[in-house]
């Protein structure tokens, strides 16, 4: 297991690698890059030097007048040796202390979702199952596949009209009020935790199609296994056929799923973020990505990656945990 | 015929093969497809669909970049008027003044001294007349050279009159007389509305003489006599508005400066124009029609989702064909690539990938083709991870070794005996596929960074919701394309899920 594991974190490394030379060459190729904004923004003031003079001194000042290869070990040997991923261009702070100070609104807007997806889909999943092609079976998988189906950005827009517009519960935008400034602490938590209540409600139902039809599919083949049949041949009643013996099952592959998921928690929404304007990790990364801005897309993007190696090491290893048949190898 | 056919029928035994009916694994899967509602919904949408967006695009009578433009009533400005507060010079006929003897006239006249010294130090002699009417003469009052007053005098044409007859005129009205001699022939001066007005002798006007200064907004209007009467009354009435030739004009008053406003037909983009029978889905921003649009988008959408899952499915089925065959070191190499391509974040990366484009300016419909090529060249993994550990699975079973201990070469047992096993998989994963193309497809269109204008695309019709004001009050303009996202992904959804319970055989109905 220990053996396992090492050898999963070693390879994790050298893929990030790879993935962080592939993304510094196409961030390299962005020729709308911040730095030409800027030295077109800089020579356009009165007594300023030519456009040309500034795009070379900028280049320099950001360390982009080497090639891609050179600047990709200077950015390499930074990170190693100095574990630095430089500053962020676009918020002008170190990219380290831009990403902790956004990272937990993401993270409790995902956590929110999760714990909701949890809630719906598991007991949805299991109704459906049991009465597998009654009316109710049908309408939980149309609610799942919908769900699946629903292109975010819409959705996103139609909870906006009819909450923010017609009804106005909410705010359309942001993640503070406007007299933020004046609430006690407890208010202040409390006022964002109400203006993420739509992308909350945007990314669970978004999202949860996939773990309900999971959870049933599971709870299918749980139900058709020889043991059930044994435990009602016993007369033990329905219900505590499905809620103890059926549902201990399906919690292996459920674990192993959610195991999967709990790295994800921390990569953002980009797209329901951007449309909420939530300054989480998503919308952050979004604005970096539109104006250029190569250390912090960089972060992002390794982070992200890090991420997925992450879940699917945590999900492989939950998988021998939680079921003594599987041996990992 | 019929009487063998009896007897065939009254002869067939309980066992007899012809009454057994053999299906094939091929008919047992349609069959078993068939049966479910959900898929055969979801195939109904998707013709649905593809009739909307190809046949519906031939259809439809506009294309999908006509713009459209309508008349509107706009109040445009169409005069101005003042009244004229400054002394104005009329000088002689032929008589030649200083420049500067405007500035000049004024400081005499402020300082009511009777002579006018200018900076090239002639000096004139300023002598006042009655009616607020000055005389410019030379400076021994021998000559007179112009006449100064708060007046303009106006041909019919709309023009300026000659300084020379203004100044006649000017001085015939300061000794009130009702005719004047100008360049040998006779005028006629006579009271008319607020001004004056001065005819010749056959009678025909020849100017009008009004306090008020009009002058019409726009090159080539003539301002018409009786219309400066018009306006000159409605001031002295303080009147908001007033008829002349059966139109209607608004004058609106601004620390003395009138301006005339009139309603004036202009073409304008239509646009936002609420669904009716011209336009069944409205017109959006651009004033292009709605429902074209739809169906225009419907093409590229359904286009970019066949496609790139086209892509996919070649890149993916070689790669992972050739990872589980061969096992060993090619299968580690290439899974590892798999493992680098399935780690970098794709959504990220497709928003580089489109600004990168946005920089290059890459002409519309190529880049709905670079698109293309870039999502199918990220999303193959999935394919090959799926194949892989399918063939993987299948080398290992009895009627592989068969297929070796038979002698089948290895071409055939490939395509004949793997490959027919992986499909059901296959077609399941790629129908839903394409739906999560078209969704990732429509998000970046969403954000800009897709597919371009003026090409259209469901995702980019949706766009517009970024002006709040439209997502408020054009909820024609929006819906009806996410709608058609949401059904056409879910008719491939539906088909998917259809095709695995088919292919299931554990899954009986």
């Amino acid at each position: 297991m220990k053996k396992f594991v090492i050898r999963r974190l070693l390879l994790s490394i050298v893929i990030l690698f790879f993935v962080s030379m592939i993304i510094y060459a196409i961030m390299r190729c962005m020729p709308t890059s911040f730095v030409e904004q800027k030295a077109m923004a800089l020579s356009q003031k009165p007594g300023a030097k030519s456009y040309q003079e500034w795009l070379d001194q900028l280049n320099a000042a950001y360390g982009l007048d080497v090639g891609i290869v050179q600047g990709y070990l200077k950015w390499f040997v930074k990170l190693i040796t100095q574990r630095d991923f430089g500053d962020s261009w676009y918020f002008n702070m170190p990219v380290l202390e831009k990403f902790s100070s956004v990272i937990w609104y993401s993270f409790a807007l995902s956590l929110a979702s999760f714990i909701l997806e949890i809630f719906i889909a598991i007991p949805l999943g299991v109704i459906a199952a049991r009465k597998q092609y009654s009316g109710a079976d049908y309408a939980i998988t149309v609610f799942a596949l919908i769900g699946i189906s629903l292109p975010s950005f819409f959705f996103a827009t139609i909870l906006k009209w009819i909450f923010a517009i017609k009804l106005q519960w909410f705010d359309l935008y942001g993640i503070v009020g406007r007299n933020y400034m004046n609430l006690s602490t407890g208010g202040k938590i409390l006022d964002m935790a109400y203006h993420l209540i739509l992308p909350a409600i945007t990314l669970t139902i978004v999202s949860v199609g996939s773990l309900m039809r999971y959870t049933r599919t599971n709870m299918l083949e749980v139900l058709n296994a020889d043991y059930i049949r044994t435990a009602r041949a016993k007369g033990l009643s329905e219900k505590r056929v499905v809620n103890h013996h059926a549902f201990r099952n399906i919690l292996i592959p459920i674990i192993t799923l959610l195991g999967g998921t709990l790295p994800g928690l921390f990569g953002g929404a980009m797209i329901t973020e951007t449309l909420f304007q939530i300054p989480g990790i998503g919308y952050t990364s979004y604005q970096c990505i539109i104006q250029g801005d190569i250390p912090f897309v960089m972060f992002y993007m390794l982070f992200f990656a890090m991420l997925i190696l992450l879940g699917n090491l945590i999900a492989d290893i939950l998988y021998a945990v939680v079921d003594p048949r599987v041996r990992v190898n | 015929m019929s009487e063998e056919k009896n007897l065939n029928n009254e002869e067939l035994a309980l066992d007899d093969a012809n009454r057994v009916q053999v299906l094939s694994p091929g008919m047992m899967v349609a069959k078993r497809f068939f049966r479910n509602k959900l898929a055969i919904t979801g195939l109904i949408i998707i013709a649905c669909m593809f009739l909307f967006a190809f046949l519906g695009g031939v259809v439809v009578p506009y294309s999908q970049s006509e713009v459209f433009y309508t008349s509107e009533e706009m109040k445009k400005d169409y005069a101005g008027a003042t009244e004229i507060s400054e002394y104005q010079v009329f000088a002689n006929e032929g008589e030649e003044l200083p420049k500067d003897i405007s500035s000049k006239l004024i400081l005499a006249l402020t300082k009511k001294e009777a002579t006018i010294t200018t900076r090239d130090g002639s000096t004139f002699a300023l002598n006042e007349l009655n009616n607020d009417i000055f005389e410019i003469a030379s400076a021994d009052g021998s000559k007179s050279l112009a006449y100064v007053c708060k007046l303009q005098a106006y041909a019919p044409e709309g023009g300026l009159v000659e300084s020379g007859l203004t100044a006649a005129m000017v001085a015939a009205r300061a000794n009130d007389e009702s005719s004047f001699e100008y360049n040998g022939a006779t005028y006629t001066v006579e009271e008319h509305g607020s001004g004056t007005m001065v005819r010749n002798a056959s009678g025909e006007d020849v100017a009008y003489v009004t306090s008020y200064s009009i002058n019409a907004v726009e090159n080539g209007v003539i301002i018409s006599i009786d219309f400066r009467e018009a306006v000159v009354a409605a001031i002295s009435s303080k009147a908001d508005s007033f008829e002349f030739d059966g139109e209607e004009y608004q004058i609106s008053n601004k620390n003395g400066q009138y301006t005339i406003t009139k309603y004036k037909n202009t073409s304008v983009i239509n646009q936002f124009e609420a669904p009716s029978s011209k336009h069944l889905v409205g017109t959006d921003g651009n004033g292009m029609d709605l429902l074209a649009r739809l169906m225009y988008g419907g093409r590229i959408s359904l286009l970019i989702g066949f496609v790139v899952v086209a892509i996919e499915l070649c890149l993916g089925i070689i790669v992972g064909g050739f990872a589980g065959y061969f096992g060993g070191w090619v299968d580690t190499l290439l899974m590892r690539l798999v493992d680098i391509i399935y780690c970098v974040p794709s959504m990220p990366l497709y928003l580089i990938l489109g600004s990168i484009m946005d920089f290059y300016k890459v002409d519309a419909g190529i880049r709905i083709f670079y698109l293309c090529i870039v999502m199918g060249l990220i999303g193959w993994v999935g394919i090959a991870r799926i194949i892989r550990g399918q063939i993987l699975s299948l080398r290992e079973q009895e009627f592989m070794t068969a297929c070796e201990a038979c002698g089948i070469s290895i071409r055939r047992r490939v395509f004949k005996h793997l490959i027919p096993n992986v499909i059901p998989q296959l077609v399941v994963f790629a129908s839903m596929d394409i739906g999560a193309v078209i969704l990732a497809e429509s998000t970046l269109s969403f954000l800009g960074l897709g597919v371009k204008y003026p090409a259209a695309s469901w995702g980019n019709i949706i766009n517009a919701v970024n002006d709040s004001y439209v997502m408020t009050n054009y909820l024609f303009v929006w819906i009806p394309a996410g709608i058609l996202i949401l059904l056409t992904v879910l008719a491939f959804n539906f088909i998917g899920d259809g095709l695995r319970d088919a292919f299931d055989p554990k899954m009986k109905r």
